[in-house]
């Protein structure tokens, strides 16, 4: 009998993780739900606030509306459209100005606000050049900040599954059958390979969705901004989710039963949280997020994030990358000495540096 | 035939094996006996490569036992484990595969063992559904899968009741006859009684005896006779050379100092009257095992 080759061994072990996943609930729900929540965040506004403003005009000046993206109703003098105003049913009112201060020779009545719609569907709007067309408005901003943030958090959060399943293993005892047939490493590439397809096959169900979900919203020119972006995001994600991975791989090897699972499963968190607040925190900062898109793990959420922002350049992206990388190397050959020097001690939690030197 | 020679292991200050040696042979069911603690499990786990033994070397066939050889093995450890969330079929089929088995043939060898073991109606539940005894069987299942050529168990009767233990009996004497070395422990003394061709007795982490079963009967058994006959057989105690150890009426247990002088006490017994019953006192295993620990 021949032994299973490491890469068989190892696509073995992912298979298993990757089909473990998919039937669960869990991983369905949360799935589907991103996807609502996303569709929901850039179709919604949109439906509801595509309404046709109501407007309230005296009957004289009625006329100056027609044509226009508003939904008139004629009243025949000012106190009636103030009256209506007043009341909420129309957001505001043209009425006759009599003081000759309007050119056009209507007046704007509101109840706090100036309504914008209002004014702009009156005044002529002069051609606008935009000198930097990457700048979009700062509301729209925030919104894509978050997004790219929450992404990051929910798929490292994800991680944790892995680190349930390397303590399902110790805690059955079925890892002392495991490492006797094939080598612990294969075991922990395994888990890391099948939980980063898995991801990276979420990650790009939702780039693919985002520009369609964008186009329904109608939002064409915030596209053009994101889509380049969002070319960063995915292989930024998924780097940075192969080293969370390594992380919780980590955290399930030292202990030996789920309960224990919160004492070690910190640092793993941490590593999840800090990005994910720090981006939405310091997104105003540039010295900050300068310094967050090259530090490992913050480097998955805050470089895709300068880059859509328009404040670095490719290949400030591409060194970030490459460090990022780098650090995968790294981390994933540090946490696989502590994985298999912690993964055979099933008594109670092991001591990271117990873990490291393999000591039993 | 796997052997162990001079193996050691120490738990900090504890040394649970000392200089251990036996042999497992083809074709026979070793029983590998000890009290709680005696070193049976970390025994196992060393031949299984999941701890490394501190000295001392386990080799198959003469040569050391390397990584590689070690999916050909078929173990059974002694806290059970296997996924419990996994449908059984699909499990088995997926340790076959790990094991180097490709996917037909893995899938081929599921269905024949979960038959053999009367689980086929099961396959696909999930293994925590079943009851611990149905659990006990497929975990037989998942160390037989490949088609080991080593069999190592850790107390793979525990938790059975007795047709679950002739079951999984018949199945790994069928492996055994084929010729694979089968070594298992067990506290149940009566069970490997019935069913061992060898016996290795492991107490405080040296081996206190070793062989088969009969030899050790041989070399352990006493010069103890019984002798029923038809009438009282107190006469008995007055022959020389004869030292009685139980007399109830008609029945005596004696043992006696001279070789062959039970033959004496037989002809004795032949020349009073009618004999019902006359033979060696085998000591059973437990009397071995209390004997040499």
């Amino acid at each position: 009998m021949s032994r299973a080759s490491f890469t068989s061994a190892t696509w073995l072990v992912a298979e298993r993780e990757m089909n473990v996943l998919v039937r669960t609930k869990g991983f369905w729900i949360s799935f589907v739900v991103t996807i609502v929540g996303l569709f929901a965040l850039v179709v919604l506004p949109t439906v509801f606030g595509g309404d046709k403003p109501v407007v309230a005009a005296v009957d004289s000046v009625a006329s100056i509306l027609d044509g226009e993206e508003l939904e008139v109703r004629t009243v025949p003098d000012r106190a009636a459209a103030e009256a209506l105003v007043r009341s909420d049913e129309v957001e505001a009112a043209v009425v006759p100005d009599t003081t000759g201060e309007s050119a056009l020779g209507v007046r704007v009545v509101a109840l706090n606000d100036p309504p914008d719609d209002v004014i702009s569907a009156l005044v002529a709007a002069p051609p606008v050049d935009l000198l930097d067309a990457s700048a979009v408005n700062s509301g729209v901003r925030q919104v894509v900040i978050l997004v790219f943030a929450l992404f990051f958090l929910l798929f490292g959060m994800g991680g944790a599954a892995i680190a349930q399943s390397t303590v399902t293993e110790k805690q059955t005892r079925i890892v002392e059958i495991l490492v006797s047939t094939v080598p612990i490493r294969a075991l922990l590439a395994g888990k890391i390979l099948g939980h980063v397809l898995l991801t990276m096959g979420q990650v790009v169900v939702l780039a693919l969705a985002a520009p369609i979900a964008l186009r329904l919203g109608d939002q064409g020119e915030l596209l053009a901004v994101v889509a380049p972006a969002l070319a960063w995001f995915v292989p930024f994600l998924c780097l940075g989710f192969v080293l969370l991975a390594a992380m919780w791989a980590v955290a399930g090897a030292l202990v030996s039963r789920q309960e224990d699972l919160g004492s070690t499963m910190g640092l793993a968190m941490l590593l999840v949280m800090g990005p994910y607040f720090g981006v939405q925190f310091f997104s105003d900062n540039p010295a900050v997020m300068t310094v967050l898109s090259y530090v490992p793990f913050s480097a998955a959420v805050a470089m895709p994030v300068r880059m859509f922002t328009g404040d670095a350049a490719v290949w400030e992206a591409l060194l970030s990358m490459g460090l990022l990388a780098a650090s995968v190397v790294a981390i994933v050959l540090g946490a696989s000495r502590v994985y298999s020097g912690s993964l055979l001690q099933t008594s109670g939690k092991v001591g990271l540096a117990k873990a490291w030197r393999h000591a039993d | 035939m796997l052997t162990m020679t001079s193996i050691s292991r120490s738990f900090g200050d504890n040394r649970v094996l000392d200089e251990v040696s036996f042999d497992v042979r083809p074709g026979r069911m070793t029983g590998f006996l000890g009290a709680n603690g005696s070193g049976k499990t970390t025994m196992m786990r060393i031949i299984l490569g999941v701890l490394a033994p501190h000295g001392g070397t386990v080799s198959w066939n003469g040569s050391p036992l390397s990584t590689e050889q070690r999916p050909m093995f078929g173990y059974m450890p002694e806290e059970r484990g296997l996924y419990p969330k996994m449908k059984i079929a699909e499990q088995i089929t997926w340790l076959g595969r790990l094991h180097g088995l490709d996917r037909a043939t893995a899938k081929e060898n599921t269905d024949r063992l979960l038959a053999e073991l009367e689980l086929t109606e099961r396959a696909g539940d999930k293994l925590e559904a079943l009851s611990l005894g149905n659990q006990q069987r497929v975990q037989i299942a998942a160390a037989l899968v490949h088609d080991p050529a080593v069999l190592i168990l850790d107390e793979p009767f525990s938790g059975l009741d007795p047709i679950a233990v002739e079951i999984v009996l018949e199945v790994l004497r069928k492996r055994a006859a084929a010729g694979v070395p089968v070594l298992f422990s067990s506290h149940q003394l009566a069970v490997v009684e019935q069913l061992c061709d060898d016996v290795v007795i492991i107490s405080k982490g040296v081996i206190a005896a070793s062989g088969s079963r009969e030899e050790l009967r041989a070399e352990h058994g006493t010069s103890r006779f019984e002798l029923v006959v038809a009438a009282d057989a107190g006469w008995v105690r007055d022959l020389p050379g004869v030292r009685i150890v139980e007399l109830d009426g008609p029945r005596a247990v004696f043992e006696v100092s001279a070789p062959d002088g039970e033959q004496a006490v037989l002809a004795d017994a032949l020349r009073r009257g009618a004999v019902r019953a006359f033979s060696p006192v085998v000591p059973t295993l437990d009397e071995i095992f209390k004997e040499v620990i």
